[in-house]
């Protein structure tokens, strides 16, 4: 044997099983003794247990479930937890009708990272900065989990406990994330800063959303998410609050960014002070809450 | 613990038996014999192991082998036809587009599939399309060059 392959195989023993249909996952899932974790892309994951920050005793490789590869618009936009970044980005409806997603789908890592990391691992990971989350959940993202208690639905919001912690129990797998159809005269953006241009984890990211009256002179609803300024992603309510009602314009919109990054709780590290990123969440909450107002007045595509 | 799989590498059936704990990489390498594709980091960043996975490019450091049970797998070594390298690979030489050419069979399968899917990639697409490969040997320059080069040679045999 090789010193690569004994290097490769310096993951912890698991064992694998690959099941065709939603119970088993859920089966297999609530009986492991020890830690079990679904796998789809496994961009996160397989990294993850390389470096031996997670190390499950069995892994459920859910990507021969059918119900977890859906990809369809009707009433709404269903995402299969287990559909890549590029299927998602290059899905003709969400282009036209979610395009800050399919933004930020076409944002994480390469092209060998989009086409193998799915949406609802990027949900599952949980990490902070993850790109697909604010978009998603600007949007009005609903959650849908299947567990040994059978479904269960939940806002997206609401599935964050900190960084890597979600609110899955034992048994319970990430089925589908679901979009409702975006309202007439709404739009939405995100962005996020890195310090190059692509290939890096957000020093801050924002994802906005704003619906407006039908005359399209005020704001009737806003959402704000941010990315990567607390423990989980988190929304900015007295921003969304504040913009409710108003009339959107340079003034309105820069206050909306200094309420926003009252919202963030930024922790210093090597991407990037709190300081900074206080900064960025008032600069990229700005400039999503413009981007989503020309595309909720069919001026930007 | 084990499993057996089947999977085709370059339009050939293979078999092997692999450990849960093993990568593509490692399988295609120390199983299978194909040694084109490399390790560099190991965890998605450099594109070393980059091959083509059921149609899409893939780091195959990021795939366990199980996962891989019933897949296509196409390598640098299955990019030359009939002994006639690809017009990519043709280009990399004619811009001498490396130097110790251990980053260079993940180059060759980013730029294949970039020219696959966009014939003419302007240059920021060329850059997008290669941001998951790292070369510390030569920049960028030279292999950008090769793959502009390798897409007119392309249009023009089309």
């Amino acid at each position: 044997m090789s010193n690569k392959e004994k290097e490769g195989l310096s993951v912890d023993a698991f064992e694998y099983a690959a099941p065709q249909n939603l119970q088993d996952a859920v089966a297999l899932l609530s009986e492991a003794r020890g830690e079990a974790r679904p796998l789809a892309g496994g961009t996160d994951l397989i990294a993850q247990m390389k470096e031996n920050r997670r190390s499950p005793a069995l892994v459920v490789d859910v990507k021969k479930i059918p119900e977890l590869n859906v990809l369809s618009y009707g009433a709404g936009l269903h995402i299969g937890a287990a559909v890549s970044c590029t299927q998602i980005a290059e899905f003709e409806p969400v282009r036209v009708h979610y395009p800050a997603l399919a933004e930020a789908c076409a944002l994480i890592g390469s092209y060998q990272i989009q086409n193998r990391a799915a949406l609802g691992g990027n949900f599952c990971n949980a990490a902070p900065s993850a790109d697909a989350v604010p978009p998603a959940v600007s949007y009005g993202a609903t959650l849908v989990i299947a567990g040994p208690n059978g479904r269960r639905e939940i806002p997206s919001e609401d599935f964050f406990v900190g960084p890597g912690q979600t609110v899955l129990e034992k048994g319970e797998v990430l089925v589908e994330i679901v979009l409702p159809p975006p309202p007439p005269h709404s739009g939405a953006a995100y962005l996020r800063f890195i310090p190059r241009e692509e290939m890096d984890i957000a020093v801050a990211g924002v994802g906005s959303f704003v619906q407006l009256s039908s005359d399209a002179r005020t704001c009737e609803q806003a959402c704000i998410v941010l990315a990567a300024v607390a423990p989980t992603p988190v929304r900015a309510k007295e921003a969304e609050a504040f913009l409710t009602g108003k009339s959107l314009d340079d003034t309105t919109i820069a206050q909306a960014g200094e309420l926003a990054s009252q919202a963030a709780s930024p922790i210093s590290d090597v991407r990037g002070s709190a300081a900074y990123r206080i900064e960025l969440v008032k600069v990229l909450t700005r400039r999503t809450l413009g981007t989503a107002l020309e595309r909720a007045r069919g001026e930007a595509s | 613990m084990k499993q057996a799989i089947e999977l085709n590498v370059n339009g050939e059936p293979h078999a092997a038996l692999v450990d849960t704990r093993e990568t593509l990489l490692d399988a295609l390498r120390y199983k299978l014999g194909h040694m084109g594709p490399k390790e560099g980091c190991g965890n998605g960043n450099c594109g070393a192991c980059t091959v083509v996975l059921n149609g899409a490019v893939v780091n195959a450091c990021l795939v366990f082998a199980v996962e891989a049970a019933g897949a296509d797998v196409t390598t640098v070594e299955g990019v030359a036809a009939e002994g006639n390298l690809h017009p990519v690979q043709q280009a990399f030489i004619e811009h001498g587009a490396l130097q110790c050419g251990f980053c260079t069979p993940g180059f060759i399968m980013s730029a294949k599939a970039l020219l696959e899917r966009n014939p003419s990639p302007s240059e920021p697409e060329i850059r997008l399309a290669i941001s998951g490969n790292l070369c510390r040997c030569t920049g960028y320059d030279k292999i950008v060059r090769a793959i502009q080069t390798a897409s007119r040679s392309l249009s023009q045999t089309a």
